[in-house]
């Protein structure tokens, strides 16, 4: 199955951290994505911006709504997500649970609904 | 020849078992399910005139996995379902693999991934195997409130993709600790429900104590043992943590004749048997505090210097405010209610106690106890203002009119 592992942590902290553990970090990340990446696990994942460069769409009555900020406001933020391929959810919570992040704030780990077949005929468009 | 009484008792004997198991081979929750009810309603149909078969787990897993079989081709499934039609009782394997079905349907019942809610009522009903009305009834909700938790559990179970298995040995002492909770949790359900104004035919205690011992003998481990001698002492005093006309009555007033030796012997034997494994963790330490309890003739000859040592020991093993404060009673009770108090003066400036009902009902006992009439008053309304449960609420109300103060 495939997961997806959000990371969420307060961007607060991470500002607050030094240069040097901001730095060591980043490289246990890469370490990380490595080794997911040897064994199969990764599929594909990135880093994101901090919050404040979100900005969030809708659609309503066709018409767009642009607005700034995230979805919601949360205490904690999106800062990445990995796309993971694991035999279940047990092994998928074990391999969130190493990315480094966990320790900081929180991984919330969701599998991927895989959509039906595109119908054969009665194209939308 | 089969009356109903003997197939309502096999079902709920072997119900999880044939479960267990057929879920593992057919792969899915709500399939093994109906081919478990098929295979029961099979054996009442056929038992009667063919007699019931030696091995009657076996049969019942043989027909009941048929059966499933059956309906997943029914549903034109069979395609993706082609890894079950193995033959289904020659692979010598599947002796050594079948033993482990009943772990498998603990373990996914009690998944982390679930909520508590949903792991007391999925563990209830498919592991105890009682009927949805039964564990509706003992949980006190609707039965078509609990039966639509059951359905969006088991389909958590299968979009999540929680795996039917034993934990492999790296999780497993955490997702052990997970079982117990939710066994410890059914326990204090009937703990704190049985005030005597419920009919109902299903003890909650009980049948915690039954899934502990299924579960001791699947896993032996020292805090499976120390959860099981817990439970047993606690149940030990039933009879006599209630009057009759069904008040609560606290430790150091119960009629300690009233407790049941029985289940205290028992309760003895599964601590000797936690307590020759190490290390010893949490249940097992709080099993020795109530065979400190068990073993006192009264509350005055309790070795309460025993009993602090132990609730020191248990704060290292698992840091609490409320094993905190439980210390201070204990340390009231040897030495002075003076000292208890200043302990918990202590206790509530390093945590958050103030909405905590228990720590003024402890307030209030050892006010009472010191002697000031109107600082215990205090404190028990204080506790009783916080304070849902009936019983606890009478029995604060009783202590507080006892000290001349009506609660209003």
């Amino acid at each position: 199955m495939q997961y997806v592992a959000l990371v969420y942590y307060q961007e607060r902290l991470i500002e607050a951290m030094s240069e040097r553990d901001w730095h060591d970090l980043n490289q246990e990340c890469l370490g990380c994505v490595e080794r997911l990446t040897e064994q199969g696990h990764f599929i594909t994942g990135r880093a994101l911006q901090p919050v404040e460069s979100a900005t969030s769409v809708r659609r309503r009555d066709g018409e767009t709504l642009v607005s700034d900020g995230p979805f919601a406001e949360t205490k904690e933020q999106l800062a990445g997500f990995y796309l993971l391929e694991a035999r279940d959810l047990n092994e998928a919570l074990r391999l969130a649970g190493g990315i480094p992040p966990a320790r900081l704030g929180t991984i919330e780990v969701r599998p991927v609904r895989e959509l039906p077949p595109k119908d054969e005929t009665g194209d939308p468009s | 020849m089969p009356d109903p009484v003997f197939l309502a008792s096999l079902y709920r004997r072997h119900a999880p078992r044939v479960l267990a198991t057929l879920i593992r081979r057919l792969g899915d929750f709500d399939v093994a399910e109906e081919a478990t009810h098929d295979a029961f309603a099979a054996a009442v149909s056929r038992w009667p005139q063919e007699g019931v078969p030696d091995a009657p787990v076996a049969w019942l897993i043989r027909v009941g996995h048929r059966r499933g079989i059956d309906q997943i081709r029914r549903r034109q499934t069979a395609r993706q379902h082609a890894h079950l039609l193995i033959p289904d009782n020659d692979a010598a394997e599947e002796a050594r693999v079948i033993e482990d079905d009943l772990l498998r349907l603990l373990f996914i019942c009690c998944h982390p991934a679930l909520s508590m809610p949903d792991r007391l009522a999925l563990t209830l009903r498919e592991m105890a195997g009682l009927t949805t009305e039964q564990v509706a009834s003992a949980l006190l909700q609707r039965p078509a409130a609990l039966a639509q938790r059951i359905v969006r559990a088991k389909r958590r179970l299968r979009t999540a993709g929680i795996p039917y298995e034993v934990p492999e040995a790296s999780d497993l002492p955490a997702r052990l600790s997970d079982v117990l909770g939710v066994i410890y949790l059914i326990f204090n359900e009937g703990y704190s429900c049985s005030d005597g104004e419920r009919v109902v035919d299903v003890h909650l205690c009980e049948e915690a104590i039954r899934l502990g011992e299924a579960l001791a003998g699947l896993l032996p481990w020292g805090e499976v043992f120390g959860l099981l001698a817990l439970m047993r002492l606690h149940h030990a005093r039933r009879e006599a943590r209630q009057d009759a006309l069904g008040e609560l009555v606290p430790l150091e007033e119960q009629d300690r004749r009233r407790w049941d030796g029985r289940q205290i012997e028992i309760g003895l034997a599964w601590l000797a048997r936690a307590l020759a494994l190490t290390p010893v963790g949490a249940y097992t330490l709080q099993a020795s505090i109530a065979a400190v309890h068990a073993e006192a003739p009264s509350a005055e000859a309790t070795d309460w210097d025993r009993i602090v040592r132990l609730y020191e020991t248990l704060l290292r093993v698992q840091p609490s405010p409320v094993i905190e404060l439980n210390r201070a009673v204990a340390m009231a009770m040897r030495d002075s209610p003076d000292a208890g108090l200043a302990l918990l003066d202590a206790l509530a400036e390093r945590h958050r106690l103030d909405d905590y009902h228990l720590f003024h009902a402890a307030r209030a006992d050892l006010h009472r106890r010191a002697g000031h009439r109107e600082a215990a008053c205090h404190a028990y309304e204080r506790a009783l203002a916080l304070t849902v449960q009936e019983p606890e609420r009478r029995f604060l109300s009783r202590r507080l009119a006892a000290l001349g103060r009506a609660d209003g």
